[in-house]
């Protein structure tokens, strides 16, 4: 079946199979690696992108489900120079080792900064329980999302949340 | 973790969803969320032959609220109840068990008639389902019906729903003011399925004794339970600690949970007891 939608921000079209996975989609007929596949039925986030605005597994999203829709991965969160302030926090914080939960967890916390950005820790660890990491033990994330709050918060302008100097 | 083959439908009508599932035979599956099918097809334990999307059908989306009672469109999701400030207080119940489903990402796609047509014993839908009186509204190729909750679960991810039937709404009764209620669920991690949960609720007369408690427990069995014989010791009675005592000891007495790998029967058996406690001295708070 022919599959058209949109991945940070470019229009695509893709011919797939009804069963191939939005996850499968991304990394093999797309090349976008950065979404990873952890459990393949939706119990570890490393999967997660963001649908029309929404934090979603995208092991439980078939590809053909996002026809007409927009579709943003962790590729699509900084442009090629530079970091966004959520990757940049990670860093500061050592928030991944092995860093196979890694977009997961940014493009979750992505999602939820974008909606929420006065959350609380109680709020990020409630939200991250859906990411399993297996390095961390999850304080060093915790923290890096909340140090990325402010990036966030609505004073900033539309271009801080992306990795684009003003 | 691959998906099996299966064909795929995105109608754009109630009627043209009907057909297609009707025309299969009982091999075509509908995916709202996708979240539960979907994981039982990376696990191959459905092997539909095709599925019917439901996601472009109009109307099954809304939260409705009047003096009747609240209704929810089949495909409202966790999310959308969750954001819904009405519902704090048009439906309080529904609201306390929805936060306890699932996870973020997964709020955000999982749906209300999902998860009643899958019908997983521990999950908390059908729970407030049974809980509350609702009546689920289903269209099939013999037309539209009702279905009361108390005739729907019939067995572990079995519904009185045929093949050919999509579940349109679900019609939870009108919410009193004044009414008491708790929800208490346990689960090793937040938002595992429950271990167990119950729902209870109940109103007052002029003299602040109960009436009309209805008393609900989900994951002691293959199914979402009443539980009448703790309804009967409530009903009639001021809820002080002696009666929550006695709830809690019918409870545990009430049910006839089964030794599975997360939990013994015994186990089981005591934590219902102790969640109807929890809820109960919520509700009398």
């Amino acid at each position: 079946m022919s599959v058209r939608f949109r991945v940070n921000g470019q229009e695509v079209e893709v011919e797939v199979e009804p069963r191939l996975t939005l996850a499968d989609c991304l990394r093999h007929h797309l090349r976008l690696t950065g979404t990873h596949v952890g459990c393949e039925h939706g119990v570890c986030g490393a999967c997660t992108v963001i649908v029309d605005g929404a934090a979603v597994r995208s092991c439980l999203m078939l590809a053909v489900q996002a026809e007409g829709s927009e579709v943003l991965t962790v590729e699509g969160l900084s442009n090629d120079a530079d970091l966004s302030p959520l990757q940049k926090s990670f860093r500061k914080h050592h928030a991944l080792q092995c860093g196979f939960c890694t977009p997961g967890m940014i493009t979750t916390a992505h999602a939820l900064l974008s909606e929420e950005p006065h959350c609380d820790a109680a709020r990020v660890r409630e939200v991250l329980s859906g990411n399993l990491c297996r390095c961390t033990g999850y304080i060093s994330i915790v923290e890096a999302v909340l140090d990325a709050r402010a990036a966030y918060q609505p004073k900033a302008s539309a271009s801080d949340r992306s990795g684009d100097r003003a | 973790m691959k998906l099996p083959p299966f064909d795929y439908a995105c109608p754009t009508t109630l009627p043209e969803a009907v057909q297609l599932l009707a025309a299969r035979d009982g091999d075509a599956k509908a995916i709202a969320g996708g979240q539960s099918l979907v994981p039982m097809l990376a696990f191959r334990l459905a092997q539909p032959t095709l599925l019917v999307d439901l996601r472009k059908l109009a109307d099954l989306r809304g939260i409705k609220i009047s003096e009747k009672g609240v209704t929810l469109g089949a495909m409202v999701r966790w999310r959308d109840i969750e954001d819904d400030e009405r519902l704090d207080t048009a439906h309080p119940l529904l609201k306390a068990a929805i936060a306890h489903v699932a996870h973020y990402q997964v709020r955000n796609r999982g749906t209300v008639g999902g998860s009643l047509a899958h019908a997983d014993p521990a999950a908390e839908m059908p729970g407030i389902a049974l809980t509350c009186d609702a009546k689920i509204a289903v269209v099939g190729k013999s037309g539209a019906h009702v279905i009361q909750a108390a005739d729907f679960f019939q067995g572990a991810l079995t519904t009185a729903l045929t093949p050919d039937e999509i579940i349109v709404e679900i019609r939870l009764p009108p919410w009193p003011v004044g009414r008491r209620w708790g929800f208490e669920e346990f689960a090793r991690r937040r938002g595992d399925f429950a271990m167990a949960a119950a729902a209870v609720f109940y109103d007052q007369d002029e003299n602040g004794k109960a009436r009309n408690a209805h008393v609900g427990v989900i994951g002691v069995a293959d199914r979402p339970l009443r539980l009448p014989a703790v309804e009967g010791v409530l009903n009639g009675r001021a809820i002080d600690a002696a009666i929550i005592a006695k709830a809690e000891a019918a409870a545990s007495a009430a049910v006839d949970p089964q030794d599975d790998i997360h939990a013994s029967a015994a186990y089981r058996r005591a934590l219902v007891g102790t969640l109807v406690e929890r809820a109960l001295k919520r509700a009398a708070a």
